[in-house]
């Protein structure tokens, strides 16, 4: 019998598992899943070098490990910092972590144009869930946000840098996916820009993916810009025989309309793996020119996970949660997000609306 | 007079080249270093207390013991000159004037650790330097100090000079080991640290110019010896450059035992404030670290003087303290604006940031428009607050210290200066005609009893 591995024991926000060695401490956070696990922005499990820039991940090291029990002296990257034995780790149980987490997504903010309304990603974007978890609801910036003009990369992929976080990742999808480096980054800095150096194509079978690992709007696939929201689209899984690719999507249709096809994600966000066990990523000619659904087998509907705005409407393979609420807070006490009467402009507890005798006027909202 | 050590023959005509380096002494502590085990080398860095002249102050010794040794994997050795920080030009001089005191350290610390390859990284400015450099490397070779089978040790050696393409960024030692590589000059996230996977994967030990050149003293007088120069755990010499509004500009060599008010008024170091001005506040360690009042500057909190040592500088932590840094010795006297002096050291850091990492990419744009504002008098008051929390947002998040060393002086004018801030935001009209000058900045501070 091979002799038994060695697992480490880590403690995340007063949660024990076992982990195998070399495993991240976000890993390990996503193993128990939940609110425990830190946000990431820029980490991709599927790309190599990835994680360590966005620093919305950060978390704190309350004991190093059993040998060496000292805290760590700053807040560490979770999805960059292995366990090691006995690691102690608090995530959203220190405040210190919050706080840091608010500034960066701040930080993120402050130059993001923040055209949701407009942005096709808006929906199944990683930057807007954070900054709805983490964000004000104020902007302390009153600068010109930085600005791009929009550039074409090739006729399937735009790259609109304006709303750009600088993750990296689809810097390092088209390092490993593709056999020739086409586009990187330019100047250094906030004035630092994803760019393909002179206006050039990018020209390859797999470079479509650079879609799907983008976190926020910044590339776009042209073949779908504004043709529907997501949430009124319902994402099918589907495969094809594909002699490129895996050829396993999803399909995003509204009644028998394709309207796009991207590659199956798993609750991270992040590309699976096919069922062959083989990386999930799928080609150019499944993602922009199979719009059809005669060319697809379909499987059934997607899972969505039902706090997600795209399961609205559709709520597919939803049971009512049985487990009551302290079962599923394990014993934390409940996060509260934020307040709702100091946000709303219109929910004020002191103004009594049903006191007036007329249709309610925006002026009745100013009184102190 | 203080004991000179590195740049004991800094003055002699022709140092620079070969002969005359040779006939005053030079190159003897590379036959010594021959005669000894590299393992013995280091223990005697270790002895001296040596710490990184770089800024961060690390004990050098205990670096070079970190050095992983795997059996069939090359190690490197990699000279940080790429010297950037604003106020510091001490290893400028040093390679300037004294080239071959460089190389001789680099031939002793190659041996200590097992480089066969070393590298000098240079800032890109320093193009003229680039050539002294060569040409000292040129004439070591020819003489048989560099090259195969050194001295019949059998130990061969060879050093490269890479000139950067001037980026501040590339002095964080994995930012350059980057950039040595031919790769865009982005830190790398640590662990694995240098000392373990560095240059094109293998262990590296990255060393500041002047850390390298004071193992030649040390090698020549002994670890011990060298020790005894200096107070406590600051042993040694230092070299400062001092700028500013001083009578003596200059780069000059300390022994840590005199007091920052002997190094600013005496005539042989800075030779006092120029024009008869008064001391307002200064920057005693390149223009990362702390800014410090006058009152602060020469006494400590506690009342005790301040001198020019590690510990001695950093008294009283970021409170009231600052610290050695690199040694760039920038005094401001009464006439200077400490808020347009902040604002430019935020431009610095904001045309600086790699851009990898958040918060130092959006923090020091935002700083910089803040302090732009407060500057040209569009400022408000809660925008001194709002400095101040987003300094505190960046300090400690980010990948590299750039991060730290863009908060740093933010931080520490805000909490030094508030009401020479405060006064611009107030008197927007009256703030764009004149400075806030001394004001109270000298005043003798009330000591705690």
């Amino acid at each position: 019998m091979a002799e038994e591995k060695k697992l480490f024991k880590v403690t995340i926000d007063n949660i024990t598992i076992d982990v195998e060695p070399g495993t991240s401490i976000l890993n390990a956070a996503r193993t128990i899943g939940g609110d425990v696990t830190p946000p990431a922005m820029c980490y991709y499990s599927k790309l190599q070098g990835s994680g360590g820039k966005c620093r919305t991940c950060l978390v704190e090291v309350a004991a190093g490990s059993t040998a060496d029990p000292r805290p760590m002296p700053k807040l560490v990257a979770s999805c960059r910092t292995n366990v090691m034995d006995g690691m102690v780790v608090k995530n959203i149980t220190s405040e210190k972590v919050i706080d840091a987490r608010n500034g960066v997504v701040e930080f993120l903010l402050i130059n993001h144009p923040l055209d949701c309304p407009i942005c096709d990603q808006a929906g199944e974007c990683h930057l807007q869930d954070l900054s709805y978890e983490h964000g004000k609801e104020g902007t302390r910036y009153e600068f010109k946000r930085r600005s791009f003009d929009k550039v074409d990369l090739g006729d399937k992929i735009q790259l609109h840098m304006t709303r750009c976080i600088l993750c990296y990742r689809c810097v390092f999808t088209a390092d490993q996916l593709t056999a020739k480096r086409e586009h990187g980054i330019l100047d250094r800095g906030d004035h630092a820009q994803i760019a393909t150096m002179i206006q050039k194509n990018l020209q390859n079978d797999f470079i479509g993916n650079v879609i799907d690992v983008c976190p926020v709007g910044a590339l776009t696939d042209k073949t779908f810009r504004f043709k529907n929201r997501v949430w009124f689209t319902k994402p099918v899984d589907a495969h094809r025989n594909c002699n490129k690719c895996c050829g396993e999507v999803q399909l995003w249709m509204r009644g028998e309309e394709v309207f796009r096809v991207t590659a199956r994600k798993d609750e991270w966000g992040e590309i699976k793996d096919s069922t062959q066990g083989k990386p999930g990523w799928i080609c150019n000619d499944c993602r922009f020119d199979k719009k059809e659904t005669s060319d697809w087998v379909i499987e059934g509907p997607t899972k969505i996970d039902r706090h997600s705005v795209i399961s609205q409407g559709h709520y597919v393979g939803v049971t009512k949660p049985t487990e009551t609420f302290n079962a599923v807070h394990n014993g934390r006490s409940p996060k509260l997000l934020m307040d709702i009467h100091d946000v709303s402009e219109v929910n004020k507890q002191h103004i009594e609306l049903s006191a007036l005798n007329r249709p309610a006027h925006s002026t009745d909202f100013d009184k102190k | 007079m203080g004991r000179k050590v590195l740049l004991e023959h800094a003055k002699i005509e022709g140092i620079r080249y070969y002969d005359t380096y040779r006939k005053h002494g030079g190159y003897t502590a590379v036959e010594k270093a021959f005669k000894m085990a590299p393992n013995d080398i280091v223990e005697e860095v270790k002895k001296s207390g040596l710490r990184g002249r770089g800024g961060a102050g690390f004990p050098t010794g205990m670096k070079w013991s970190f050095l992983a040794k795997p059996e069939g994997v090359p190690r490197y050795l990699v000279c940080n000159a790429d010297e950037s920080e604003p106020g510091t030009f001490k290893d400028r001089y040093l390679m300037e004037f004294l080239p071959h005191l460089l190389i001789e350290g680099l031939i002793v610390a190659s041996y200590a650790l097992g480089s066969n390859r070393t590298y000098i990284y240079i800032r890109g400015e320093y193009a003229w330097i680039v050539d002294i450099l060569e040409q000292a490397i040129d004439e070591a070779n020819a003489n048989g100090w560099l090259g195969k089978n050194i001295l019949g040790s059998g130990f061969d050696c060879q050093i490269y000079v890479q000139r950067g393409a001037g980026a501040y960024i590339c002095g964080e030692e994995t930012a350059l080991i980057e950039s040595l590589e031919g790769k865009r000059g982005n830190p790398r996230i640590k662990p694995p640290f240098p000392a373990v996977k560095g240059l094109w994967d293998c262990p590296t030990v990255v060393n500041n110019v002047e850390t390298l050149a004071a193992v030649v003293p040390i090698l020549n007088m002994g670890g011990e010896e060298y020790a005894k120069i200096g107070i406590g755990r600051s042993t040694g010499t230092k070299l400062i450059s001092a700028c500013g509004n001083i009578n003596k500009p200059g780069v000059y060599e300390i022994d840590m035992t005199i007091s920052v008010e002997e190094f600013l008024y005496s005539d042989e170091y800075c030779g006092g404030i120029a024009n008869g001005k008064k001391l307002k506040a200064c920057i005693p360690g390149g223009s990362s670290v702390p800014i410090l009042p006058a009152n602060l500057l020469l006494k400590t909190a506690k009342g005790e003087t301040r001198m020019m040592t590690y510990e001695s500088l950093s008294d009283g932590g970021f409170a009231t303290g600052s610290m050695m840094g690199s040694g760039g010795f920038i005094v401001l006297d009464e006439d200077q604006c400490v808020v347009h002096h902040t604002l430019t050291l935020a431009r610095f850091y904001r045309h600086e940031s790699c851009g990898q990492c958040s918060p130092c990419r959006e923090g020091t744009g935002w700083m910089e428009k803040i302090l732009k504002n407060i500057e040209y008098g569009k400022g408000k008051t809660s925008d001194i607050d709002l400095l101040w929390d987003i300094q505190r947002k960046i300090e400690g998040n980010t990948i590299c210290p750039l991060g730290d060393a863009a908060a740093w002086p933010v931080a520490a004018a805000i909490r030094h200066f508030r009401d020479e801030f405060e006064w611009h935001v107030q008197n927007p009209e009256e703030s764009q005609r004149r400075n806030f000058g001394l004001a109270h900045y000298a005043d003798p501070l009330a000591v705690n009893a």
